[in-house]
């Protein structure tokens, strides 16, 4: 539409208003966007509890932001001073230790927030068509996120953050041929080092939260193209009205605007109670070992990732050495991350919600978190965490058996899909949403 | 049973009223109790039971007889170098109390509690370099620290002639020997015990100390002086510790407040919605 | 909002407050980003007044010390040079220290506590280069009536004895000085005007 075609703003009470939004709005698509994706925006009015968490990802994305350039400016990203200035910034610098507690409690939060999003995922199919590609951008949200995370950890220079990272690098040397090269090659020297610090720092601060922001303005735009999903899975846009308005579709703003303000008020008061009154959350969220200065010649006895990583990191634990390799368990941990990506083709299901699903799908998907919640508890913990059998199997480790169980399980809850969610008695879709 | 249907039933029409709500308060009841029932108790990793460190963050008499501990006692090996010593002015000592009674080199007291030994030297004589110990407390957890430097034994085998029944083999010697006295071990296996012996070395084992030569304080003295000490350096962990609850009392009441009417707002235009 | 309809009181005045409400979270959340860009204590120590011996400083003598990365002038002054003070009085373009370049104790004659001992911090007041010393026995290089005093080498601005400015000199007010404060006869304690804080 061309400028001067375009109608006045009117009706914010204010001329003086009014005529600044008319000439922002004449060489700046200001009121169609705000339209296209908030007022104009028709979302199913049956949202539930499970439909806070994206807003409340991209609340914390911002805290984490904010949060991070003002950590920026006091910390130094050197392998001699780096454990120092985080506690410099702790003691010294007027209210830095509430800027820290805000960004340790944000990246778990932002775990937490993002995997009770994806789970709503689950339960209602929002993956299914037409919605394919918002879940690619979703994963790939993700998996910048355990990146921003992995790198970000280092940083503190903590006995955890260097072996944690040295762990995993090492991961990378188990890939056949070029492994031990391109470990070296992600590291920049012989080991986790000063130069490996500086890198990951700049990864952190700057390439991967571009990346981040970029996919989330993507996810947005690839979610308003085709619409929200709702708790029933069916698509409200079947059954417009005369004004091609969905039936069962409400304006964004203002009804998911002031719902979503609820959802931020609930969710800071639980993240100021941790942030104020338990920062370490029982050693969750601040590792203890992590108050320990990094020293390359001293392993600590117990390495572990954060807990927002442990599912994985227990399926590649559970998976034994094949020909004196590791490969194969850094294979299984990147195929159980990776497959996520498969789900839109995977389900095959006659409906695209758990509320009229049939049992299979029931049944498949609480085993599916069992695992999850389970994996994730024992990769928290060293392997010898509930002891051993005896009797006839042996020195194996109880953890490590109930880990390939639950791997096994993991795995088939994906590869099984195509045939569960086919053969599944569903019930019929209602016409309209229901509460 | 019939009072626990109807909590039943009460409790399935709360449920059913307000999922979201029930969830958020039990996230919030969670993250509460973490705060409430974690701090400092944390178990030994080798499966010791440690005792618990009784102190109280607020008690600043403990606090500044902790703070006079650990300058006649820690300072001379193990620095504090990421704390300030004029931070101790928050404790209510003023700068002349700090300087005359405190601190033995630095001239200032701006500045940071560093020690003149080097780690180089320090591994030279001592085997390991005394670790710095401003965030001790965080890593290893106040009840750690009560038991730990409450374990100390006599043992000539050892080239500092003390052992440690927490820290198997540790270099450090005993740093309050003078006020404990000297103690030696005394094995003694729990009657149960003796059939695991070959399960966790010690845990099975109850640990009793003969005493040899007495210190200048008695047991008790002895403990409290430990326990105070453990305080200030619980205190040195985290200085704003307490600034950070008093701080979170107003933000939660805040936002308990901002509840109800960010809750009526929404009431109010779903009216709209049906 | 861009219609007409009637705005119900109700729901007009649930936005209002709880966006109320909310700014003022949102301006609580912000005292700490803000506050974090005060000084911090590293700096406020390193910024701390210093204590300074003058036991050792003979009469003429002159003494550079560092405060807050400054360097800070200490010269006992003798009679003579005390004396010379007055007779420059035309020469300067503020004898009387009337702009604030100095602590109200300070604004006299002589600009210190105790006429003799003479506290500066020693960076002109043009364009911050660190002048330098000119005794009375410079009179070849600075002229036939020079007393003592400074002259900075950047733009040729020169102070007399008690760090006023000449007339005609680039700089245009007296040399700064900096709050300071007697321990004992020997110990200047300089950066604040409280003794033991």
């Amino acid at each position: 539409m061309a400028a001067a075609e375009k109608p006045p703003v009117t009706g914010t009470g204010s001329t003086a208003l009014d005529g600044l939004l008319t000439w922002i709005d004449q060489r700046f698509p200001l009121i169609s966007t705000w339209k296209a994706h908030l007022t104009e925006y028709y979302a199913p009015k049956n949202f539930n509890f499970w439909y806070y968490f994206g807003s409340l990802a991209l609340l914390v994305l911002a805290i984490q932001i904010v949060s991070g350039i003002f950590l920026t400016m006091n910390y130094k990203p050197d392998a001699n001073l780096a454990f120092a200035s985080v506690e410099y910034i702790m003691r010294e610098v007027p209210g830095g230790w509430i800027i820290r507690y805000m960004h340790s409690t944000g990246a778990s939060a932002f775990f937490i927030c993002v995997y009770l999003h994806m789970f709503r995922a689950l339960l209602y199919g929002s993956y299914r068509a037409p919605r394919e590609l918002l879940w690619i951008f979703g994963m790939l949200i993700y998996l910048c996120l355990m990146g921003e995370a992995f790198f970000g950890y280092l940083l503190p220079w903590g006995q955890m953050s260097y072996w944690g990272a040295q762990v995993i690098i090492n991961l990378f040397s188990a890939i056949p041929l070029i492994g031990p090269d391109l470990s070296l090659w992600i590291r920049g020297d012989y080991v986790i080092s000063d130069a490996t610090l500086n890198r990951f720092f700049a990864l952190h601060v700057i390439a991967i939260p571009l990346l981040l922001l970029g996919l989330v303005v993507a996810h947005l735009l690839a979610l308003h193209e085709v619409g929200s999903n709702n708790p029933d899975g069916i698509e409200i846009a079947k059954r417009k009205d005369a004004k091609g308005i969905p039936l069962d579709g409400i304006p964004f703003h203002p009804y998911y605007t002031v719902k979503d303000i609820l959802g931020v008020v609930v969710f800071m008061l639980v993240f100021v109670v941790v942030v104020f009154f338990a920062p370490e959350m029982g050693g969750y969220f601040l590792e203890y070992n992590n108050f320990v200065p990094a020293d390359p010649l001293q392993t600590p006895a117990h390495i572990a990732p954060v807990w927002y990583f442990t599912p994985y990191y227990s399926i590649l634990r559970a998976v034994p050495p094949l020909f004196n390799s590791q490969f194969p368990g850094v294979v299984a941990m990147g195929v159980s991350v990776m497959i996520l990506f498969l789900l839109p083709w995977l389900d095959r299901g006659a409906v695209k919600s758990i509320r009229y699903r049939g049992i299979y799908f029931k049944v498949a998907l609480t085993a599916f978190v069992i695992v999850f919640l389970v994996l994730g508890y024992l990769g928290t913990e060293p392997i010898t965490v509930w002891g051993q059998f005896g009797g006839w199997l042996g020195d194996a480790d109880r953890a490590t058996v109930i880990s390939r169980i639950c791997t096994v399980i993991y795995f088939l809850f994906f590869i099984l899909m195509p045939w569960y969610t086919k053969v599944d008695k569903t019930k019929p879709e209602p016409a309209r949403v229901t509460h | 049973m019939k009072n626990l249907s109807a909590l039943l039933r009460a409790a399935l029409a709360l449920l059913s009223v307000s999922p979201a709500a029930l969830l958020a308060s039990s996230a919030l009841l969670f993250a509460a109790s973490a705060a409430l029932l974690s701090p400092t108790a944390k178990a030994s990793e080798a499966g010791r039971r440690l005792d618990s460190a009784p102190i109280k963050p607020t008690d600043v008499v403990s606090l500044q007889a902790g703070a006079r501990t650990f300058a006649n006692y820690c300072l001379n090996c193990h620095s504090a170098s990421l704390m300030r010593w004029n931070r101790l002015l928050e404790l209510g000592l003023t700068e002349s109390q700090i300087k005359d009674n405190l601190m033995f080199g630095s001239d200032k007291v701006g500045d940071l509690m560093t020690v003149a030994m080097t780690r180089k030297e320090a591994r030279e004589w001592f085997g390991a370099a005394p670790p710095d110990l401003s965030v001790i407390a965080r890593s290893r957890g106040a009840d750690w620290l009560y038991t730990y430097l409450r374990s100390f034994y006599r043992d000539p085998v050892r080239p500092s002639g003390w052992n440690n029944a927490l820290y198997e083999n540790v270099a450090m010697p005993n740093p309050m020997w003078q006020l404990q006295g000297e103690r030696v071990r005394v094995e003694r296996a729990a009657l149960r015990g003796a059939a695991e012996a070959g399960g966790h070395a010690g845990a099975a084992k109850t640990i009793k100390y003969e005493t040899v030569r007495p210190g200048t304080l008695n047991p008790v003295q002895y403990d409290e002086t430990v326990r105070d000490l453990v305080n200030f350096l619980v205190y040195v962990g985290e200085p704003a510790a307490i600034t950070r609850k008093q701080i979170g009392v107003f933000a939660l009441l805040y936002l308990l407040a901002m509840w109800p009417l960010a809750w009526l707002l929404k009431r109010e235009f779903w009216k709209d919605v049906h | 909002m861009s219609d007409d309809k009637q705005i119900d009181k109700t729901r007009r005045n649930l936005v209002i407050a709880t966006c109320a409400a909310g700014g003022a979270a949102g301006v609580a959340a912000a005292v700490p980003f803000a506050a974090s860009w005060m000084p911090s204590e590293r700096a406020k120590a390193a910024g701390a007044p210093v204590e300074i011996d003058i036991s050792k400083l003979e009469p003429g003598q002159l003494m550079t010390v560092e405060w807050r990365s400054k360097p800070v002038w200490i010269m006992r002054r003798t009679k003579e040079m005390l004396a010379s003070l007055k007779s420059i009085d035309a020469k300067v373009s503020d004898p009387n220290s009337e702009v604030p370049q100095q602590p109200e104790y300070a604004k006299n004659e002589s600009r210190s506590i105790k006429p003799e001992l003479l506290v500066l911090v020693g960076i002109c007041t043009h364009l911050g280069c660190s002048p330098q010393s000119k005794s009375v026995e410079d009179k070849g290089e600075m002229g036939a009536d020079w007393a003592g005093g400074f002259l900075c080498p950047c733009h040729g601005s020169k102070f007399d004895l008690a760090g006023r400015v000449y007339k005609g000199a680039p700089a245009p007010v007296n040399l700064e000085v900096p709050q300071h404060t007697y321990l004992s006869d020997t110990r200047i304690l300089i950066g604040t005007d409280k003794k033991g804080v």
